[in-house]
């Protein structure tokens, strides 16, 4: 079940959007997830899935595979949509029963909430999805480079959370032996109130992180014995420059942005509670 | 000929310490050795788990320097800082731990890792990446991902990094201590081709002594000692003593040395299956 996290993680796949500069998809996905706040009416959300499903199908990643990402937020998920729907207080009652009431405004602010969730993890996961961790680590340096100035370690931080998506799996794959490991000689996992659960995981962690700690040594050695140094002096293999499809990619999501706007805060247009 | 690499009376210590994390002592990691490999050759070192070697392969790559005496790599001193990133590119080293030495997440990348740090032109690390995985036989594989790969390929693909920095001699440390047989076979046979095509000067740090027989001049470590030098069937033909430095001789070695004992006239130092049964062929 552990190995199921596909958040983070690259798909290799030959698309126009793996291809694309990691520039324009860090830049694309930041506007997206503003985006995702900057309208009011349903047909806001229209354009955004219009939008999101011409990405996935751009991408080539295939849409069960992206689903499966999903559920690992699937309880944070639930109790947002939980506390939005019985705790807003607005507009006309559906629904009561003893402590439970359920109106209108808090439907709709369910139901509105958990889809801009759904689509901001997807959005995102998109990103890592056709974008190699080396390719995220030279675009965020790129783009972060003016910070340089101001002595922001950028090189050194866009090294650091490429090893750390690199070691996802890894990681994962050793929970889970451990996890088994555990279990083989007895652990008991599974039963037991939300204090116990979280105290038999003890026994999971304290190995995890030793091994954790042995690795990243290991790791370091292993970078310094290739002459790693930092970033000064350091030549790219992928150097990045924009092409034509990257100007068009930086117009088209300039374009749906401003559709976006213009479409979910302008144009009046109800149905139902929405 | 050139030396490629030079030990004199190299001394590694380890500080001990206690609980508060005070010194208390030093332990020898290293006494006393002595080393000498030239250009080309193929160096085996040989030794029981905490005799030292993997400490004097880090000494080869200046990942450690030496408490005492000098260790030369291709003509520079590793303890002078300045040539820190020299030695590092002449002296390649390729660990035990697949997972924990690829930094890439997809095979071309790692490969392009080292040339990077180098300030390589892109265009030549592209040129040198190819030629690697190729070397390694791993080109079909430049765009996946190493997680999916097998412990065997992982290891190639370690190789190939290190290749990609054109190093004039590579240092295996322990390659195949966690591979199953076949990925140890592969592993073995990809050093083989590259020692024959590249020319590059290889030292195999190991605990298994089938690896070392293609060897030419073995070393053997214990407790931070060099105890026994020579060649594979100089070595080999003493098998009393290798088990006494905790060594899996291998069987044939084994079987040839007993039945020399019990009076059969087969020479000393057998290392393969074939020459064992050639020897017994000719008794008749």
């Amino acid at each position: 079940m552990i190995r199921d996290i596909t958040i983070g993680q690259y798909y290799p796949a030959k698309s126009v959007l793996h291809r694309l500069d990691p520039r324009v998809k860090l830049v694309a996905t930041l506007l997206y997830l503003i985006s995702l706040f900057l309208f009011k009416n349903i047909l806001g959300y229209l354009v955004t899935t219009v939008f999101l499903i011409a990405i996935i199908k751009l991408s080539k990643v295939p849409f069960r595979y992206i689903m499966r990402g999903m559920k690992p937020i699937m309880m944070l998920l639930l109790i947002t949509l939980l506390f939005n729907l019985f705790l807003t207080r607005e507009g006309d009652v559906l629904f009561h029963a003893w402590i439970f009431t359920i109106t209108e405004g808090g439907l709709r602010t369910a139901i509105l909430m958990a889809i801009r969730l759904v689509y901001l993890i997807t959005g995102s996961s998109l990103m890592t999805f056709t974008t190699t961790p080396n390719e995220l680590t030279d675009g965020i340096e790129s783009l972060l480079k003016p910070l340089n100035k101001i002595h922001v370690p950028v090189h050194e931080i866009a090294m650091i959370m490429s090893i750390a998506l690199r070691f996802i799996p890894i990681l994962l794959e050793e929970t889970d032996k451990i996890m088994k490991a555990q279990i083989a000689r007895g652990a008991d996992l599974e039963s037991g109130n939300m204090i116990q659960k979280a105290k038999s995981m003890v026994p999971i962690l304290v190995p995890l992180f030793v091994s954790a700690f042995r690795r990243a040594n290991d790791l370091a050695m292993a970078m310094e014995a290739r002459c790693y140094r930092g970033g000064d002096g350091r030549t790219k293999m992928k150097p990045l420059h924009y092409t034509g499809v990257d100007r068009t990619a930086y117009v088209l999501v300039i374009f749906y942005v401003a559709a976006v706007v213009i479409i979910g805060r302008c144009v009046p247009f109800h149905v139902w509670i929405f | 000929m050139k030396k490629m690499v030079q030990t004199d009376d190299l001394i590694f210590e380890y500080a001990k310490r206690d609980e508060e994390g005070n010194v208390i002592g030093s332990y020898r990691a290293i006494d006393q050795v002595n080393l000498e490999v030239e250009e080309g050759q193929f160096i085996a070192v040989l030794g029981h788990n905490g005799s030292g070697k993997s400490t004097l392969a880090k000494h080869l790559n200046a990942i450690l320097v030496p408490t005492e005496g000098t260790v030369w790599v291709d003509g520079t001193n590793t303890s002078d800082p300045n040539e820190l990133w020299n030695v590092r590119q002449s002296a390649g080293m390729v660990f035990q731990n697949p997972d924990n030495q690829i930094i890439g997440t997809v095979v071309e990348e790692d490969v392009g890792f080292g040339p990077e740090n180098l300030g390589v032109p892109t265009d030549e690390i592209w040129q040198r990446v190819e030629d690697s995985l190729k070397a390694v036989g791993m080109i079909s594989y430049r765009h996946h991902s190493p997680n999916k790969l097998s412990g065997g390929q992982k290891q190639r693909v370690a190789i190939a990094g290190v290749i990609a920095m054109k190093p004039r001699c590579i240092v295996l440390d322990e390659p195949t201590a966690m591979l199953d047989p076949n990925g140890r076979k592969e592993v073995l046979r990809t050093v083989e081709e590259l020692r024959k095509k590249e020319k590059v000067t290889v030292i195999l740090i190991t605990h298994y002594m089938e690896e070392v027989i293609d060897a030419d001049k073995v070393f053997v470590m214990d407790h931070g000692h060099v105890v026994m030098e020579g060649t594979p069937r100089e070595i080999f033909s003493q098998v009393d003593t290798l088990k006494k430095y905790r060594l899996d001789v291998p069987q044939v070695t084994i079987l040839a040395d007993e039945l020399k004992k019990r009076g059969l006239d087969i020479p000393a130092g057998i290392l393969r299956k074939e020459e064992l049964v050639e020897a017994i062929c000719r008794l008749k």
